[in-house]
């Protein structure tokens, strides 16, 4: 039976009624009385010098309070980037100033020239126009290959070349890795771009600047999915205003995927002008101006190897991969390619010897950072795409070359750097066998070809590492942040718990989930836990909501502070009972001695926190509130196993995806339905990337693919409904509870089932094509299928 | 989207007095024309409204047996029309149901985008256009990407379309606008076949005259096995290529053969 | 400027505008009925759907002197009368049809405009229905449910898939 509550319960979302309604909160549902409106002139051009920027005759347009040019910023900092990252010769990367608006040269399409404050957005916008502006254009470099060339344009002067930098990990192991790659029986080698995507949260982004002359106290409201560490970086780094002087809310937003991890200009850029104006300045992002300043994702061009020998079993994985970084590096960058990418290029197979080489690379694009997965799907595409184009050379069943090659002992220390605690990859890919009906497959066949329709069958697997840490460690590998989490659990004195959380809920349903855990854990109602989140004036500090990690880190941090509520509380109900606290024990949300029928309930024990008359003064303080920060000692390892089949019809190209199945091991699971949901949504944008989702620039550095009419985004009749399992859940052993994160394992396990699928129908009906690279356009696979 | 003054006339004649005007610009149900603004494309210096006109909405059959549809009828009235099956189901899959209960055949034949679904429909049927002013043939007004036979401050008041034996629209949608990339009509008459293609040539919308041939003589899809049209011409940009796109001529008309009814 | 006047959710509601005002602006900043959401500029992410007249419109693609007098209702309005969730609110909570909640007000009201003319929708229909609402957290999966089991239909085999 189902639980109806605590842990394993699929509660229904308390957050859902204010959303259902029209009552939600997001940023740009907050207007500041008196606020002003910026809007941002933006450079059309990839790549020039500014010669000059005239701002006179729009300063005497209607309405206009101020404009701001890189002038008005000498003072103040760039945008920092929070990861730095040491090449392969012991070197630390090349990081160029980010200004907050473009100083004396503009380095992709999109980016912030100068900003214009007037009364309303309209003014503000037809004043931007009347800027006069001399811009030299100069070439633009947009292929990052073309990009690394002696001679190619610079797109920063005071760096020696576009090369960010050139990591080998691990630099050790390349030796035997060419050896083992030389002395293979068989040598499967792949070329893949890994395309580049816009994240597109439905919520554009909106950041809100406000100043209290009063007090000199600085507030950003701001679409961000971890209000601490923008806080932090824009404080710290940009303007210069400690942390007890800035507050920054995120309240309701309407979905991250990564973008909105990052510290972005426009937030710096109201928070300094409300200052300098002495009034709010909201500045709201329009869906177009979302596709020129949201940090972009992927897009990596990948040449990878992969050994084996005699038997078929991996011997060696080499790869070259070239990522791109945009004109600027984004907040963390440079860490996408890398360690979130490098370290998973074991997969989820015994593999003895691997070597990773990344070129980060500038070109005059927007900036690139993660989007959902984070160079785990970089990983997971390459390897799985690779393996089975192995096992088409090799003539042998995909699944079973993956099966024989699998990691089945644990924990497994991999040859790049990181240790998979559990997991059960047979049994997740027993189960999707099952979900996935496999059996049944040829007879869809023979439905398929009766409509003249070609099916494929595509499967892969994935691993993730999620809940990165522990900060020491990341510490050595570059991050300039921690990456703990805290949580401040307060005690009412009527027994009602708030608990303040550093993760931030942006559609993960973290007010519903996290009181499951306490509930579950004190015996009490779940609707007796509220959960805030997303203000840093009433939450302790946290690094947010990314990386699949609130639950693991998150989570845990909450279940710590718990914990030493519930040891207090024991202390209290040991002294209300004449007993002693070890005989106490807590069920239901009452307090008993053991072996005995004394009791006294979970609300009386916190009453007498409060109202301490009876109260054991001399050996513990009165109230109940307690804080834990939470380190992970390792990430945690989801992994699963997916299966797509599609139809290809012939005569257009076009894919349909007719099945799509999951079976993923994400350790405990704390509320079935949320994470069933977090699978439904990462497959619908994996299928995206893989069928419809790309960023394409002409050679100019124009942006092509830049509003809805030419990205394609996943709608409902491009999906069918999904099968998912999370039963052979193998409990994460370094966290309380067991979890190891749901939230970007679909958009990382479902690409290559899908490329895989597509190549199998085509393969089936005599085509000799072994790869077409995403998004797999009728038009991409029509060319595939006739060349 | 820069200002601009607003009227919504009640009468053609009113809505011809208004668009008289400086820099006036006719808005039909504004799902093309209000993006556009959006973007600050167009700087009109008043709209006019066409939809609060009566006598330009709606539909009917004439005494020739033409189904006239007024100029501001809306893409859901003319999709839940059974007069002309052809049409209706053309209609019904213009952008999403939101777009269908406001965007107009007027406003769309009016704006003939290269794209679009009704210019296929209009000239595949050898319709009339309908102005305050005259009568248009489909074949002289359709004159290149977002261009017609319109003059300035003329209004699209009705469309008549001839109504045939079967016909049947095959639109191939690209992926993000689901505009068509290639949208094929195929209307057979007693006097013979007319084949219309949209979305595929850098001249708009046009007739495929070797496949009407064909299918005037045999009216199957085998018929235009063979034909093709010339790659060059055709659009090509990140969606498909000239190549593709011929290509894709020759699917859908055969398709729309097949379906039509 | 001028004066605009319409029934917004039962209550004449009225306001200045100019003629650049869309209905969405209007909605969400002459009338503070921040519900209506506003996620793209092109007329195809749907989150800002409304009913006008009884039909579903794009209000970020319809200017607000085009709904004058017009009777406008928009997802502050969708609830009962007790406020407690009406049929479809509640089944996009029950089947979790639901996740940031930037799309749902235009989801919910575009099902609401579905269900009003095809009371038993099929998926396919469901699908079809929702090319001009685009949500990216859900994958789409569970906000076809919860119409389905909206309309009544029995929804068990999906959630056994």
């Amino acid at each position: 039976m189902p639980k109806d509550s605590g842990i394993g319960a699929s509660s229904k979302r308390r957050e859902d009624v204010r959303f259902l309604t029209g009552a939600g909160n997001y940023t740009d549902d907050i207007n500041v009385n008196g606020q002003a409106y910026v809007h941002f002139l933006r450079s059309d051009i990839a790549h020039g010098t500014i010669n000059k920027i005239d701002t006179s005759a729009a300063a005497a347009m209607p309405g206009v309070i101020k404009i701001f040019t890189a002038e008005d910023f000498a003072a103040v900092g760039g945008v920092p980037c929070g990861w730095q990252v040491t090449d392969k010769h012991g070197n630390p990367m090349q990081e160029p100033k980010h200004p907050v608006l473009a100083e004396g040269k503009v380095r992709y399409v999109g980016e912030m020239i100068a900003g214009v404050v007037a009364e309303t957005a309209e003014q503000a916008r037809d004043a931007a126009e009347a800027i006069e502006l001399d811009i030299a254009e100069l070439p633009a470099v947009v292929d990052m290959k073309a990009a690394v060339q002696d001679g190619a344009p610079k797109v920063h002067d005071d760096l020696p070349s576009n090369l960010c930098y050139d990591w080998g990990f691990v630099e050790e192991n390349k030796g035997a890795v060419d050896e083992a790659i030389a002395n293979a029986a068989h040598v499967t080698t792949l070329e893949l771009v890994n395309n580049r995507l816009v994240a597109n949260p439905m919520e554009p982004r909106v950041a809100i600047g406000d100043f209290a002359r009063g007090t000199g106290d600085s507030t950003l409201y701001t679409t961000s999915q971890n209000p601490h560490v923008i806080r932090l970086l824009m404080g710290a780094f940009v303007l210069g205003i400690p942390e007890h002087k800035l507050r920054v809310i995120a309240p309701d937003v309407g979905g991250g995927f990564g973008t909105k991890i990052f510290h972005y200009a426009e937030e710096a850029f109201v928070t300094f002008a409300a200052k300098a104006i002495n009034r709010a300045v909201k500045w709201t992002s329009s869906r177009s101006e979302a596709f020129i300043s949201d940090a972009h994702g992927r897009d990596h061009v990948t040449k990878i190897d992969l050994a084996l020998d005699a038997d078929n079993n991996f011997t060696a994985i080499r790869t070259e991969t070239y990522a791109n970084m945009g004109a600027y590096l984004s907040t963390f960058a440079p860490s996408v390619p890398t360690w979130l990418h490098g370290t998973l290029m074991a997969g989820n197979y015994k593999t003895p010897v691997i070597y990773v080489n990344v070129k980060a690379v500038f070109t005059n694009t927007v900036p690139v950072d993660a989007y959902r997965g984070a160079g785990r799907p970089e990983a997971t595409y390459q390897l799985e795409r690779l393996i089975d184009k192995a096992a088409r050379e090799l003539g042998v069943d995909p699944i079973a070359l993956r099966r024989q090659n699998f990691v089945t002992e644990f924990p497994y220390e991999t040859p790049v750097a990181v240790a998979y605690d559990t997991g059960d990859y047979n049994a997740t890919m027993d189960t999707l066998e099952q979900i996935a009906d496999l059996s049944g497959f040829e007879a869809r066949l023979a439905e398929s070809k009766a409509k003249g329709k070609l099916r494929g069958l595509g499967v892969n697997c994935y691993i993730e590492a999620c809940g990165i840490a522990p900060s020491n460690l990341v510490g050595q590998l570059g991050a300039r942040a921690g990456l703990y989490e805290s949580a401040t659990v307060r005690v009412n004195a009527t027994g009602g718990l708030v608990v303040m959380t550093g993760s931030h809920s942006h559609g993960q349903g973290h007010e519903t989930a996290f009181p499951q855990v306490i509930a579950e854990m004190i015996g009490i109602d779940e609707s007796m836990v509220e959960i805030v989140h997303g203000d840093t004036a009433n939450t302790p500090m946290g690094m947010g909501t990314y990386g699949s990690r609130s639950l693991a880190v998150g989570g845990s941090a909450m279940v710590r502070a718990t914990e030493k509520i519930i040891n207090k509380t024991k202390k209290i109900a040991a002294h209300l009972l004449e007993a002693a606290e070890a005989d106490i024990e807590l069920k239901d949300g009452q307090f008993s001695v053991a072996g005995t029928d004394k009791s006294v309930a979970w609300g009386d024990v916190t009453l007498a926190a409060y109202v301490p008359h009876n109260y054991p003064l001399e050996d513990i303080e009165p109230g109940l509130e307690e804080t834990a920060f939470y380190d992970p000692s390792n990430f945690t390892y989801p992994a699963g196993a997916y299966a797509c089949e599609v139809e290809v019809d012939p005569d257009t190209g076009k894919v349909t995806i007719e099945r799509f199945s999951a079976a993923d091991d994400f350790g405990n699971v704390v509320n079935p339905m949320i994470v069933s949901g977090q699978v439904h949504g990462g497959i619908a944008q994996g299928v995206g990337q893989a069928l419809l989702e790309g960023v394409v620039y002409d050679e100019n550095g124009q942006l092509l693919s830049a509003s809805y009419m030419d990205y394609a985004m996943p709608r409902a009749d491009d999906l069918p409904f999904y099968a998912v399992d999370h039963s052979n859940g193998t409990p994460c052993t370094h966290n309380p509870l067991g979890v190891k994160g749901c939230g970007e394992a679909g958009a990382i396990g479902s690409p290559p089932a899908v490329v895989n699928a597509v190549v199998d129908a085509l393969q089936r009906n005599g085509s000799n094509v072994t790869h077409i690279d995403m998004p797999l356009s009728p038009s991409r696979v029509w060319d595939a299928m006739n060349s | 989207m820069y200002a601009f003054e607003f009227e919504k006339p009640a009468t053609i004649a009113d809505a011809v007095a208004a668009l008289g005007g400086e820099e006036a610009q006719a808005l039909g149900g504004g799902q093309t024309l209000i993006p556009t603004l959006k973007q600050r494309l167009a700087q009109p210096g008043t709209l006019v409204s066409l939809k609060g006109i009566p006598e330009m909405a709606g539909i009917c059959v004439a005494d020739d047996g033409a189904l006239a549809v007024g100029g501001a009828t809306t893409h859901a009235t003319v999709a839940a029309s059974t007069e002309y099956p052809g049409l209706a189901g053309l209609a019904s899959h213009i952008g999403d149901p939101a777009v269908r209960n406001r965007g107009t055949i007027g406003g769309s034949l009016a704006n003939n985008d290269p794209a679009a679904c009704y210019p296929a429909a209009a000239l595949g049927s050898g319709a009339t256009i309908k102005t305050n002013t005259r009568e248009i043939a489909a074949d002289d007004y359709f004159q290149g990407m977002f261009t017609t036979a319109l003059e300035d401050g003329e209004i699209i008041t009705e469309v008549r379309f001839p109504v045939p034996e079967v016909s049947n629209y095959q639109k191939f949608v690209q992926p993000a606008s689901r505009f068509a990339l290639v949208g094929v009509f195929v209307a057979k008459y007693a006097d013979g076949v007319r084949v219309a293609v949209t979305g595929a040539s850098e001249d708009g919308v046009f007739r495929w005259s070797e496949a009407e041939a064909a299918l005037s003589a045999n009216f199957a899809p085998e018929a235009i096995e063979g034909l093709s049209v010339d790659a060059d011409g055709m659009i090509g940009d990140i969606h498909g290529s000239k190549a593709y796109r011929a290509h894709l001529v020759g699917v859908m008309t055969k398709r729309a053969v097949a379906a039509a009814s | 400027m001028a004066q605009v006047s319409m029934t917004v959710n039962g209550a004449v509601k009225s306001g200045e505008v100019e003629g650049r005002t869309l209905l969405s602006t209007f909605l969400r900043e002459g009338l503070g009925m921040t519900g209506t959401h506003v996620g793209c500029d092109t007329s195809q992410c749907g989150a800002c759907a409304v009913h006008v007249d009884g039909k579903l419109v794009k209000a970020c693609t319809m200017l607000a002197m085009e709904a004058d007098g017009a009777e406008v209702a928009t997802i502050e309005g969708q609830a009962n009368a007790d406020g407690s969730l009406n049929t479809i609110q509640q089944a996009f909570q029950d089947h979790h049809g639901l996740q940031c909640g930037f799309c749902t007000p235009g989801m919910v009201m575009s099902a609401a405009a579905l269900l009003k003319e095809n009371p038993t929708p099929s998926e396919t229909e469901i699908r079809e229905h929702l090319e001009g609402n685009i949500c990216r957290c859900t994958g789409y999966h569970n906000i076809v449910k919860a119409i389905m089991a909206a309309s009544g239909q029995d929804v068990t085999a999906i959630a056994a898939e």
